[in-house]
């Protein structure tokens, strides 16, 4: 399911003039001259020519049902995109789902521990998830069904900057769309 | 919705920031910045700002000056500044005017000569009192150091607050802040254009990653990369006609350009490793970028077209996230060592040769301000995510310490046309 987009513009009006610049030696000091900028309070900040227009998005949908009692989530270890064993079982269960369910479409969603960039760790994300990818395509769901994506060291499943937490952050997720 | 958009309209209050200036620079010349008459009855206070500004540089050194009764039509006395061994001194003065506005006047003089340097006036709105205080740094700035000042200019950086995401537009202290974007998804690589009027950037709103570029004056926004997989990592060239991005379509994460219009990407990195963090150099020639095509992530450089990558960074097994200086000679950089995320610099063609400059351990995003003369940095302070500036030699460091959550990836903007 493709959720649609709605963006909220808050309109500003633009304040085009604003900081005028004259240097003091040209102009008697008395004078108050300057270039005509729109009222205070035009803006959202207050009408000044820096004046930014916020934008609100909107949020996306959760993931829909899959496969029943079947761990949405695979495990990784440090600087590692192995799929390990433990997971096979549930990786065959989602495979058998989407290739029943041909039409429906899962997002693997990769993800790394805090530690390192942010776009590294988006990098590292995407090669779990495309780990994933590959694992059920080898289990022959057409790559349409299947969109691996990354979301980096950016949605912790667990907030602690600890081992324990780390093992939980390194993960993939299956999202049904 | 709606009620998001008055929240938002209310949150720059979070986002005040404090400097803190820490260690002392050898050369720094003394300046006292006489209280601006009208300060006391004005919503911001000039000399204060000014001060700030020239402090946060490391090349100034504030001498007292409170209790100075000055305008910028006064005739000063030196005698009693050059025993306070005041270089310069800057006088001025806040009036409202009839029409609501404000009008900011200074005038700068060299103590030692006791010769009018100059001054200016600016007629501005409430809002734009800061940035006339920014000019008037500015101008101190330059007419003192020979060098252009970059305190007009404006940072993007992100905060997360409450599962809350904002891209802000801040002024270059961090104060002032705006709200771009807000967000209930992960917001990050915020990229200046060259004109200052739009951001690039990667949101995650639609549960992936995808690159936007924002109007920032008028909130309009096109997507520019938003194909299979993950996009992420925008860069401009100088241009600004083409944007580098870093795709995951073709499966693995490699470097694309992409016309700042839109349109179809052209790939520009054949690896079976990760390429990312793509950076252009001043010039345009060449494109700076992160590749663990080694077996670790390091630094390497290309043409800007593509090409035979050569590696740059030789010391450490970490070295991620480039960001070149505008006249091409440094490379900042963060490495890890011993485990923790450090602000490098490297003289490019220099042997290289680089050194840490910060004594924090979580270093993240550096970003040049466009004289060259200061990097904005994300790092870790008693927990918190905080954004520093630091002199390239670093010894001297600012913190932008705001109160509404984790602040982080930061961008230091343009100068300002």
């Amino acid at each position: 399911m493709t959720m649609k987009r709605m963006f909220a513009v808050l309109a500003v009006a633009a304040a085009l003039a604003g900081c005028s610049s004259v240097k003091l030696d040209d102009v008697p000091v008395e004078d108050k001259s300057g270039t005509a900028v729109a009222p205070p309070g035009a803006g959202g900040a207050g009408g000044g020519q820096s004046s930014v227009a916020p934008v609100v998005t909107d949020t996306a949908a959760g993931s829909l049902a899959g496969p029943a009692n079947v761990s949405r989530i695979i495990y990784f270890d440090y600087d590692s995109n192995a799929i390990k064993p433990e997971y096979q079982a549930a990786i065959e269960a989602h495979a058998r789902f989407l290739k029943a369910a041909n039409g429906r479409r899962v997002s693997i969603e990769g993800h790394t521990d805090e530690r390192g960039g942010r776009e590294y760790n988006l990098a590292l994300g995407q090669r779990r998830s495309e780990a994933v990818r590959r694992a059920l395509g080898l289990l022959g769901v057409p790559d349409s069904q299947i969109e691996a994506v990354s979301f980096g060291k950016e949605k912790p499943a667990a907030p602690g900057s600890d081992e324990a937490s780390w093992a939980q952050n390194r993960r993939a997720e299956i999202v049904y769309r | 919705m709606v009620g998001l958009l008055g929240a938002t309209a209310a949150l720059p209050a979070l986002a005040q920031f404090r400097v803190e200036v820490t260690g002392v620079g050898l050369t720094q010349l003394p300046i006292a910045i006489a209280p601006f008459r009208g300060d006391a009855a004005a919503p911001q206070k000039i000399a204060a700002i000014v001060q700030a500004d020239l402090e946060r540089s490391g090349q100034f050194r504030a001498i007292d000056a409170a209790g100075a009764a000055l305008d910028e039509s006064s005739r000063p006395d030196m005698a009693p500044w050059r025993q306070k061994t005041a270089d310069s001194l800057a006088v001025g003065s806040v009036t409202r005017l009839a029409d609501g506005r404000w009008d900011v006047r200074f005038r700068l003089w060299d103590v030692v000569r006791g010769q009018d340097l100059g001054g200016q006036s600016y007629a501005v709105t409430a809002a734009d009192l800061r940035l006339a205080a920014h000019r008037i740094a500015d101008f101190i700035y330059e007419k003192l150091t020979g060098d252009k000042g970059i305190f007009s200019t404006r940072l993007a950086y992100v905060t997360k607050a409450a599962n809350r995401y904002n891209l802000w537009v801040a002024d270059s202290d961090g104060e002032n802040a705006q709200s771009a974007l807000a967000s209930a998804e992960p917001i990050i690589s915020p990229a200046w254009s060259v004109s200052g009027a739009q951001i690039a950037y990667v949101s995650f709103e639609s549960r992936k990653p995808v690159v936007y570029v924002h109007d920032v004056s008028t909130g309009r926004r096109r997507l520019i990369a938003n194909f299979r997989g993950s996009n992420s990592a925008p860069a401009w060239s100088p241009d600004g006609r083409t944007l580098a991005v870093t795709l995951s379509r073709d499966g693995g994460s490699q470097l694309y350009t992409i016309d700042a219009n839109g349109g179809e990407p052209r790939r520009l990195t054949q690896s079976a490793g990760i390429d990312t963090e793509p950076v252009y150099s001043p010039d345009g020639r060449s494109i700076y970028f992160v590749s663990d095509r080694g077996g670790a992530p390091q630094i390497y450089r290309m043409a800007a077209a593509g090409g035979t990558p050569e590696r740059v960074t030789f010391t450490g097994a970490y070295n991620i996230s480039p960001a070149v200086s505008p006249d091409g000679r440094w490379l900042a950089y963060i490495s890890r060592v011993n485990g923790v995320f450090k602000l490098y610099l490297m003289e490019l063609g220099g042997g290289g040769t680089a050194t840490a400059i910060t004594d924090t351990t979580a270093d993240e995003s550096p970003s040049f301000a466009p004289n060259g003369r200061l990097i904005v940095y994300a790092t870790r302070q008693n927990g918190r995510e905080a954004l520093m500036t630091t002199t390239l030699d670093g010894k001297i460091k600012a913190r932008l310490a705001g109160q509404g959550g984790d602040i982080r990836e930061p961008d230091w903007g343009p100068f300002q046309k």
